[in-house]
């Protein structure tokens, strides 16, 4: 069953990420990316859901299954308001990353259903669902930024078929960076919060976590603008990248 | 019912000719209701690239006349004269913008409109001028066709909607009261951006313009000051020498605190100093740079080009299918006629044996022989306007010769079939 819904999933993520790079040069091509995130999204939410039932509880405090849900979250989140045509190079951006990672999350067995007996479903739901859920935001402000620090360069270096590719301003990228981050760090901050309150000690993980966490209230305290924001954002995320890395070495040690 | 046009257009006529037969709104419409008239229709599409007659069951040489009567010389070698299909196709690639000058420009839609508000429009008149803008409308959404920059000053407003998004309250400043600036001013203020100051070293000039724009003069040295608050500036002046240095935009930067900067240098010799675009959040185009836009803005309509014209190509034969579906009408209505006569013909014999039935039952008796007449000839109808929309009027003739229909609806002899 699991294997009936994972693979439709990374086939229309992958569909969707061929998809949104050919929009680039055919731009008809977009709609059938937009429909191969929704299936894909909606695909994996089965799984997840099937995931849940089997275990009866909360299946992804694995590194692998972390993973997973992360993804379920960068492209449900990107569904909120990526599919619009002038966010399609956003999706260029979301969609083949998110692909491998399901891919990767697969391969570590992030697709089975096994629960975990140390901690309760209730805490791991608050905890390790809200700092999914806010790695997945920063995740896309970090596209944000990438974007827009691409599209800076292409109007500074004056290239002509900029207007072409239809692509969000650079204010809007700006702002909605800037929204992105002012969402996710309070569910940063709760998932940590609810960590401690657990009794986490301090391990790799939770050392990137509180980096990552510090660099963003930084960046919420400043507002840097511009070039400046961007940078950070996706610096940022560089940083959450780390992050799995953080708990892989924990569940090593 | 016959469609003809008779036209000229930028492609055979130069604009000495085309100026001669232009005309304006009312002698546009006052041309369509002479042409029309005892069944017949007409509408004219007048426009700077071309004047366009559409008559229906009207003669073609006497358009022309009108034509030649407006222009004042025989147009002969630059008019184009199609019929039906080829004339809805015309007009439908028209609407699109595919036969204008630069493809895709929206405002000929507009025009069509008007041509055909102002046009003595019947059903076809109607049903032709409807499909030609819902078939540039389509064009337009479904294709990219319409939405890149044709001009240089098109193409300014759209880059600095690409770096502020809507330009809604964008402060801008122009420098320098030329044509050029004016025309790049006057595209940023039709997006919405608000043309704060005028600066120019002619003061009467800055005032001038100013007033035309409702923004303010200024002196050539204020623009210095400016730049710390304005959001796009436009320059344009005759001078020898940068207005704009470096130096100047490097201070306001600092007080902008981020805030993009986009500058349009319209004039040559350039009054930017070119560095400024290596400034953080300064964005610089020159005119060179405006006009590689447009060219590829303009390769990139070329491109879109093929998609829409499939799409006026489809529209165009749904139209001609409707149109040749009109030629079987007058037959089906004969053949309706013919077969309500039968009815109540017989009835009416059968009168004496119906004497015995009530009110009820005789209204039971009408409505079963209608229901009866109608499936029967309901199949046929319908394949028969199937067939004249693919096959012509062959089929009009043939209902016509089998049921012995007249085309005023009365009973006839049978009509020859053509080729008997």
């Amino acid at each position: 069953m699991v294997d009936l819904l994972f693979w439709p999933a990374l086939l229309a993520y992958g569909e969707a990420a061929v998809a949104y790079a050919g929009n680039v040069r055919y731009p008809g091509l977009g709609r059938f990316a937009i429909w191969g995130v929704r299936a894909g999204w909606l695909v994996q939410t089965a799984l997840l859901v099937v995931q849940a039932y089997r275990a009866d509880g909360f299946p992804w405090d694995t590194w692998a299954g972390s993973l997973n849900l992360f993804v379920w979250l960068v492209v449900g989140g990107y569904l909120v308001w990526g599919c619009r045509p002038r966010y399609r190079l956003l999706g260029l951006a979301v969609m083949p990353f998110a692909a491998v990672l399901l891919g990767a999350s697969y391969l570590g067995g992030g697709a089975d259903a096994d629960g975990s007996d140390h901690f309760s479903t209730a805490f791991l739901l608050l905890h390790v669902g809200l700092v999914l859920a806010a790695f997945a935001a920063l995740t896309l402000a970090a596209a944000l930024g990438g974007i827009y620090l691409w599209e800076e360069r292409a109007l500074k270096l004056r290239r002509p078929g900029l207007l072409r590719l239809r692509a969000p301003s650079l204010l809007t990228l700006e702002l909605l960076g800037w929204r992105t981050v002012v969402v996710a760090l309070p569910l940063l901050t709760l998932g940590m919060v609810a960590g401690f309150a657990h009794g986490a000690s301090i391990d790799p993980q939770i050392v990137v976590t509180l980096v990552v966490w510090a660099l963003y209230v930084g960046f919420l305290v400043v507002r840097p603008r511009g070039r400046r924001a961007a940078l950070l954002q996706v610096a940022g995320f560089a940083l959450v990248l780390t992050a799995p890395l953080g708990l892989l070495l924990t569940h090593l040690s | 019912m016959k469609l003809t046009l008779v036209g000229t257009s930028h492609k055979l006529a130069p604009v000495e000719v085309r100026e001669q037969v232009a005309l304006d709104a009312g002698a546009a419409s006052e041309l369509a209701h002479r042409l029309a008239g005892d069944g017949r229709e007409a509408a004219v599409l007048s426009t700077c690239n071309r004047t366009e007659l559409y008559i229906v069951a009207g003669e073609e040489d006497e358009a022309i006349a009108e034509l030649e009567r407006v222009g004042g010389e025989p147009l002969a070698p630059y008019l184009y004269r199609l019929g039906d299909e080829a004339a809805a196709l015309h007009l439908f690639r028209v609407a699109a913008g595919l036969d204008s000058m630069v493809p895709g420009e929206g405002e000929i839609l507009g025009q069509v409109r008007a041509a055909y508000e102002a046009g003595a429009c019947g059903p076809v008149l109607d049903r032709l001028f409807r499909s030609a803008l819902h078939a540039g409308r389509k064009a337009r959404t479904e294709t990219a066709i319409g939405e890149s920059p044709s001009s240089v000053s098109a193409a300014a407003a759209a880059l600095a909607q690409q770096v502020f998004g809507e330009l809604d309250g964008r402060r801008v400043l122009i420098v320098g009261a030329g044509k050029v600036g004016e025309l790049a001013a006057r595209n940023l203020r039709s997006r919405g951006a608000d043309v704060a100051f005028v600066a120019n070293r002619s003061a009467d000039r800055a005032v001038e313009l100013a007033r035309k724009l409702g923004s303010e003069p200024l002196p050539l040295e204020g623009v210095a000051v400016e730049l710390e608050r304005a959001d796009v500036v436009v320059s344009s002046t005759g001078a020898a020498g940068f207005v704009i240095t470096r130096d100047a935009v490097e201070q306001s930067v600092r007080r902008r605190k981020g805030a993009p900067l986009f500058l349009i240098d319209l004039a040559v010799p350039r009054d930017v100093e070119p560095s400024v675009g290596e400034l953080d959040g300064c964005f610089l185009y020159d005119i060179d740079d405006l006009e590689a836009v447009v060219a590829e803005s303009l390769a990139g309509r070329h491109r879109e080009a093929e998609r829409a014209e499939a799409i006026v190509a489809a529209e165009a034969k749904r139209f001609r299918e409707w149109q040749a579906s009109l030629d079987v009408v007058p037959a089906i209505a004969s053949l309706r006629e013919h077969a309500e006569a039968i009815r109540t013909a017989e009835l009416a014999k059968a009168e004496g044996r119906l004497g015995g039935l009530s009110e009820s039952e005789r209204r039971t008796v009408d409505s079963l022989t209608s229901q009866i007449v109608n499936k029967l000839l309901h199949g046929p109808i319908v394949r028969a306007k199937e067939a004249a929309a693919l096959e012509g009027v062959g089929y009009a003739d043939a209902l016509r010769h089998l049921f012995g229909l007249d085309d005023d609806g009365r009973d006839g002899h049978p009509r020859r079939l053509p080729g008997q």
